[in-house]
């Protein structure tokens, strides 16, 4: 006798409600309030375009750059085909240290934990590296309704800390402040700060300094993220650029550090690609100046007593996708936010989760689903794009960000059931595939202009819902007296032909160029290469 | 050679100008234009929209009409047509379709090209006695730079066009905002987007921006012309199909 136990059940995805993994609106919502605020859209359009100059110095410079894109992705690739084994690895490695490894199904559970934690230390504050993971489940709001104060240590991280804001870019938190914001946020929020603190960044720097000092030295207990974990060695790794992080993970007692289960690598080995993918590709630099790395506890060096918490959270769901897992490989270097156009003109938060631009659009309905709820902000996350594919060509581990989104839209799709959407697709695509049906529709829609469709002018400047959006600001011409189909058929079009048909035969204009070499192959391109290249290095 | 013209839908409907001048083109360099007469769409609409199962019989009609052993080289002067006819229609047919459409979609595939690759990649030209005496900028299109590689091509025919003043668009790689439903559902992003492209072209003084998409065109010039600019748009193949013996007129209408 056999007891019949059903099928698998779907990996869970982050609970609904919980994290910062889903706005209150809809993308076009909150983009239009966004579009509005011209100081958002200029700093955003100076840092985006300085960063990009930057990174295409300094990864155009390396001739195996392309090797390097296809090395992160295999190794990624990889790493997600045997994650189960590569995260057993790494915890036994982490534990045979002298440290002690958590799992946590979601969020809630990953703050149940942290919170335990620091609790068992006795402190009431903890210092944070500067963690996309901890953003993610919304660490810092659950230790402060629990009475632990979580002070960020990260400078643009601790901006929009004290401004009581949420970061808007993954590597440059708070790249939607100018400087004299920044100013009168810190003569608000920092306490016993000098009064007459002007806006020079150096100043501003040092009355962040002079706050963090006095926290790095006084507080027990620090949390991280991580940007690597060695399954081979157990070693954890972070890289950042101002040595907050390096105080945070070297000076307290206690280290939690909650790492993404994706964030494994195989092999120590691995660093040597992803140390120079992720510096060149975020900051645009060829190396940052702070790299940590940590193996469980090391007897009278650093922390004594160390936690690494192990972040599902709607990972193994995305998993789960053998299309939609791809959006695991993301090192969170940000490269693809700053080479988005609809990143640029939008910023962060119109995108409503810890993860916003194009790898935001296809991670966020992925670790939180699409249709958790009705009208579910995530489901608009997808068309957050014009498809451009920049995107592609800047990710350092060759995500293509572009097919994701595509697929995403799909099961968006599948899962809507019936819209007016879908009704209009079906109809147009009955028309379609009917070649009979659609010369008919193109005949009616040439009548329409000899029935005066967009006047005098052929010219129709609005439109009826849904287009009234694009009709606001584009003019659209009346549909043409003949089609394409209709001239070739007719006594003009056929005259046309033949007379250009007699030019060919007359005129060599049509052999091949001197020199040049025709190819008999089919097509040939790259998936991905680099913007770098300006023909495409075939 | 023998060579299988796809009009697309929104060239065939909406924009015949620049479809005809492919066909007159092809036809003066001495190749034998064929115009299956049921084609249709390529369902790039539906399958950039999220919907994979409605496009499969047009899927299939493409398959079909330019299957024929005897068409060389299918062209379309379209970046993203040919792009959705090398990338999605494998991706449909996998998903929705059966064996005979997967092999039919794969035979298509390969030997399907956007006009510029057709024009230098398989018939070795760039010289195609066009006489375009305006100033000119160009608009790349994201999908023929960044899905189809077509690189410089379109440049190089174009350096080649008599008398023309070629000037290079600033920022020219960035996308114009169209998209196809993004212009719809995210039409105040796109507009933004739309906004930074009309200030580049109006930088350049150019009496046309031209681009080898007529979908970009269509988003590009109804920028333009709400906005009364002295720049129009016209499809790559309309200025490489004006000759001295029949110019365009660039006074008229933009078709």
């Amino acid at each position: 006798m056999s007891t019949f136990l059903g099928m698998p059940a779907a990996p869970p995805r982050s609970p609904y409600g919980t994290g910062n993994l889903r706005g209150d609106r809809k993308f076009p919502a909150a983009a239009h309030d966004e579009l509005g605020n011209d100081q958002l859209r200029r700093n955003l359009g100076r840092a985006t375009r300085t960063i990009r100059a930057k990174r295409i110095d300094v990864t155009g410079e390396l001739p195996d750059w392309e090797e390097l894109r296809d090395a992160g992705s295999a190794i990624k690739t990889d790493t997600m085909n045997r994650l189960p084994e590569l995260l057993e690895q790494l915890e036994a490695r982490v534990t045979e240290r002298g440290g002690t490894v958590h799992w946590a199904r979601d969020g809630v559970e990953a703050n149940e934990i942290v919170t335990r934690l620091v609790r068992e230390t006795g402190s009431s504050d903890v210092i944070k590296v500067k963690s996309m993971a901890t953003q993610e489940i919304g660490l810092n709001e659950h230790l402060e309704a629990e009475g632990i104060t979580p002070y960020e240590t990260d400078l643009a991280e601790l901006i929009v800390q004290l401004a009581h804001d949420k970061p808007s870019h993954i590597l440059v938190p708070a790249i939607h402040r100018n400087r004299d914001e920044i100013r009168e946020i810190f003569l608000k929020e920092i306490p016993g700060v000098d009064p007459a603190l002007d806006n020079v960044p150096a100043h501003l720097a040092a009355a962040a300094r002079a706050y963090l000092r006095e926290k790095f030295m006084t507080t027990k207990v620090a949390v991280s993220g991580a940007n690597f974990g060695i399954a081979e060695t157990g070693t954890l790794s972070v890289v950042e650029s101002e040595g907050n992080g390096r105080m945070c993970l070297t000076l307290p007692d206690t280290l939690i550090t909650v790492m993404g289960i994706e964030k494994v690598l195989p092999r120590y080995q691995d660093l040597e690609v992803f140390f120079q993918l992720l510096p060149r590709s975020s900051t645009g630099e060829r190396m940052n100046p702070y790299t940590s790395l940590w193996t469980g506890v090391t007897p009278g060096d650093g922390p004594q007593d160390f936690h690494l918490v192990l972040l599902d959270n709607g990972r193994t769901a995305a998993l789960a996708d053998t299309v939609g897992r791809e959006a695991l490989n993301c090192i969170r270097c940000s490269a693809c936010l700053n080479v988005c156009p609809v990143y640029e003109r939008a910023g962060g938060h119109a995108y409503g989760s810890t993860y916003p631009g194009p790898i935001g659009a296809v991670l966020t309905p992925q670790l939180a689903g699409m249709h958790a709820a009705k009208d579910d902000p995530n489901s608009s996350l997808p068309y957050a794009s014009s498809l451009c594919g920049a995107c592609f060509d800047a990710c350092p581990v060759k995500i293509d960000i572009p097919s994701l989104l595509v697929e995403l839209r799909h099961q968006n799709t599948e899962q809507s059931g019936t819209t007016a959407e879908k009704l209009a697709m079906k109809a147009a695509a009955g028309v379609m595939k009917s070649p009979r049906i659609y010369t008919a529709a193109q005949k009616a829609a040439s009548f329409s202009r000899s029935v005066g469709v967009g006047g005098r002018d052929r010219t129709i400047s609005h439109l009826p819902a849904p287009f009234d959006g694009w009709s606001d600001s584009r003019d659209t011409a009346a549909p043409p007296k003949q089609s394409f189909r209709s001239w070739l058929a007719s006594a003009e079009g056929a005259e046309t032909m033949r007379a250009a048909a007699e030019e060919g035969a007359a005129h060599p204009a049509g052999s091949p160029d001197e020199g040049a070499a025709p190819t008999t192959e089919g097509p040939d391109e790259g998936a991905g290469r680099t913007d770098e290249s300006p023909e495409g290095d075939q | 050679m023998r060579i299988g013209l796809f009009a697309t839908c929104l060239g065939d409907t909406l924009f015949p100008e620049a479809v005809k001048s492919t066909a007159v083109l092809l036809a003066r360099l001495g190749h034998e234009v064929v115009f299956p007469p049921d084609q249709t769409c390529c369902g790039q609409m539906h399958v950039n929209t999220g919907y994979q199962r409605e496009p499969v019989p047009l899927v299939r009609n493409f398959a079909t009409q330019f299957g024929d052993a005897s068409i060389d080289a299918v062209v379309m002067p379209s970046g993203s047509c040919a792009g959705s006819v090398r990338h999605q229609h494998e991706i449909v047919a996998e998903r929705y379709g059966d064996a005979a459409l997967r092999a039919g979609v794969a035979t298509v595939k390969a030997k399907t090209y956007e006009l510029s690759e057709l024009l230098v990649d398989v018939l070795g030209v760039t010289q195609v006695g066009a006489y375009f005496p305006h100033r000119v900028t160009y608009h790349p299109t994201c999908h023929s730079l960044r899905m189809l590689r077509v690189g410089d091509k379109p440049l190089k025919l174009l350096r080649a066009v008599e008398d023309i003043d070629l000037v290079e668009l600033p920022e020219a790689d960035s996308c114009c905002g169209f998209g196809g439903t993004f212009a719809v559902k995210n039409a105040e992003t796109s507009t933004a987007m739309l906004q930074d492209k009309m200030r580049n072209i109006a930088d350049t003084k150019a009496d046309v921006c031209s681009a080898g998409d007529s979908s970009c065109l269509m988003h590009i010039g109804g920028g333009l012309s709400r906005i009364k600019s002295g720049t129009r748009t016209l499809h790559l193949a309309q200025i490489l199909g004006s000759t001295r013996t029949a110019p365009y007129a660039l006074m008229e209408a933009a078709r």
